[in-house]
């Protein structure tokens, strides 16, 4: 696999994961069978972690409560803030980990289907953990844009259907 | 009441679009895929929209220098410098209009005396022959075959060329075929011009749209500089169609009489879309090439899939359309666009809407999302196996 054919196909995917391997075949001058063989060498190497699906869920009538929560911890000897970050991040509500630079250590978004249950998460599993100083939680009041994709959209196509 | 009396014989006589048939077909029609459309199917990137709100509410909706902007000006002759290695002076020798088709416009009516003759490849944009003859020019049409994916040779060129010759129109990348010229291609013409005292009208607009090498300029050939007259804009490459502005530029000679006719005519290019522009080349580049990719990649998708139908697709490097061969189903190119539309339901514009060269080809723009690509591929199978 040519490192140019890796990024082209690492790029078309991270914009529309739902290209046939025919089509991207067709784009990066390759068979299928190459295709097929790449991704599956990419999903085993840990390069592509998953594909997944950005939903609206308020417009089936579904409103979970997301939280950014910001975490001071107290850095461990010889692995630094990884333990740490590791135990909070294998959390199945937790949605993301990262590690900040600034005033506070880590960020982490969490969704769960009312207040109550992100309350639970902050108090009962978050806060007890050692090396947890602190923890500010800021719920999320609506979402504009969510991985580059923007949740309305007021862009239509309007272009003439037959043009010069 | 019977007006056409009154209307000017010229254009009273002037042939109508051959598309506009077929958009009427297509307009009643519903649940059609349109590989019709010849504009980008990006809406104007953001940054650029956004500096032209902002340019409202700084209340800038005056009129302009009739050249436009200097500051636009500037730009433009920084990028041309830059894309085809040729420099023009930003203050006498670059001209904004109100799109590339102003500045085409222009350029005929600059520099054509009745009965001149203007040469000009077929297939091509619809626009260059009826522009020519609204000037009082003389089109002459001067085939190209895909066989010579669509380049002008210097045989069939010379061929057509008579003392009345006085214009050349190149446009490349082209609309309709996707054929571009590279720096031998126009190399070859070089020594026919100047021997015959031709002037050349060099549309540019798809010049960033060029997917294998890079876009080549015949103004950047020694000789040529003063005697081709660089034409291009913001439409194609920056996606924005609707916001109408383009430039021109070229010997300042050539560029003041343009002038002349525009300050009349036209006064400047609107305020608003010349604010859009300074962005689109001051911070524009990088959503550009993306675009640019993105089009690439859909080309690749669209040309293999023809030929896996069994229409023969010469290798377009340019723009953002195909012209595949529809011969081997034996029909005329716009029975087959009827029936497609009718059978089939997808859009594409007959080859001869573009020049008598265009007969047994259509041309498909592939500014469309890979899901109506794909679809529409899919159709076009159905429909020949069926014929």
């Amino acid at each position: 696999m040519s490192e140019k054919f890796t990024m082209k196909l690492l790029r078309l995917l991270e914009q529309n994961s739902r290209l046939s391997a025919s089509a991207l075949a067709a784009m990066c001058g390759v068979s299928e069978e190459e295709i097929k063989d790449a991704l599956k060498t990419l999903e085993n190497d840990g390069i592509i972690i998953g594909y997944h699906t950005v939903v609206n869920w308020n417009k089936v009538g579904v409103d979970p409560v997301t939280a950014m929560i910001e975490v001071k911890i107290t850095p461990q000897r010889d692995v630094g803030f990884n333990r740490i970050a590791e135990r909070i991040a294998n959390f199945p509500e937790v949605q993301s980990v990262y590690l900040m630079s600034g005033t506070y250590d880590l960020s982490i978004i969490i969704q769960a289907s009312n207040m109550q249950a992100i309350a639970d998460f902050v108090s009962y599993k978050l806060s007890t953990i050692d090396g947890v100083q602190g923890t500010i939680s800021h719920f999320i009041l609506k979402r504009y844009k969510d991985d580059g994709l923007l949740f309305e959209s007021h862009e239509t196509d309007t272009r003439l259907a037959v043009t010069p | 009441m019977e007006m056409n009396k009154y209307i000017n014989q010229n254009i009273l006589n002037l042939p109508p679009s051959g598309i506009r048939k077929f958009f009427d077909l297509v307009s009643q029609s519903s649940g059609i895929i349109s590989l019709g459309v010849g504009e980008p199917d990006f809406v104007t990137p953001w940054d650029i929209r956004e500096t032209a709100w902002y340019s409202l509410t700084r209340g800038f909706t005056m009129y302009s220098p009739n050249r436009g902007l200097l500051e636009l000006r500037e730009l433009i002759a920084e990028y041309e410098q830059k894309s085809i290695g040729v420099s023009y002076d930003p203050a006498s020798e670059v001209l904004v209009t109100v799109g590339a088709s102003e500045a085409v416009d222009l350029a005929f009516r600059a520099l054509l005396e009745p009965g001149d003759e203007v040469l000009i490849p077929d297939p091509s944009y619809v626009a260059y022959a009826p522009g020519a003859t609204m000037a009082y020019g003389v089109p002459v049409a001067v085939p190209t075959f895909d066989t010579d994916e669509y380049r002008l040779k210097v045989d069939q060129l010379a061929a057509k060329i008579t003392p009345r010759s006085k214009l050349l129109v190149l446009s490349y990348p082209n609309n309709p075929t996707g054929g571009i010229m590279g720096k031998e291609d126009l190399q070859a013409l070089v020594k026919l011009i100047i021997e015959n005292d031709l002037i050349v009208l060099s549309d540019e607009i798809y010049a960033e749209l060029t997917y294998e090498g890079q876009h080549v300029s015949i103004a950047s050939l020694p000789g040529m500089r003063d005697r081709t007259v660089v034409i291009n804009g913001f439409s194609k490459a920056f996606a924005m169609t609707g916001w109408r502005i383009g430039y021109a530029c070229g010997h300042s000679d050539i560029i003041a009489a343009m002038n002349k006719i525009h300050q009349y005519a036209i006064m400047c290019a609107p305020m608003m879309a010349q604010k859009a522009a300074i962005e689109a080349l001051k911070n524009g580049h990088h959503e550009m090439k993306a675009m640019v990719e993105d089009y690439n990649n859909r080309r690749l998708l669209i040309v293999k899939g023809l030929r896996e139908i069994g229409l023969s697709c010469f290798e377009p490097r340019g723009a953002f359309y195909c012209f595949p061969s529809i011969q081997r189903t034996g029909l005329t190119s716009e029975e087959f666009c009827m029936r497609l539309v009718h059978e089939a339901k997808v859009a594409a514009v007959p080859g001869t809407a573009f020049g008598a060269s265009g007969e047994g080809f259509i041309r498909c723009c592939y500014a469309a999302s890979v899901e109506n690509i794909e679809e529409a591929l899919e159709r076009i199978q159905q429909f020949i196996t069926h014929l």
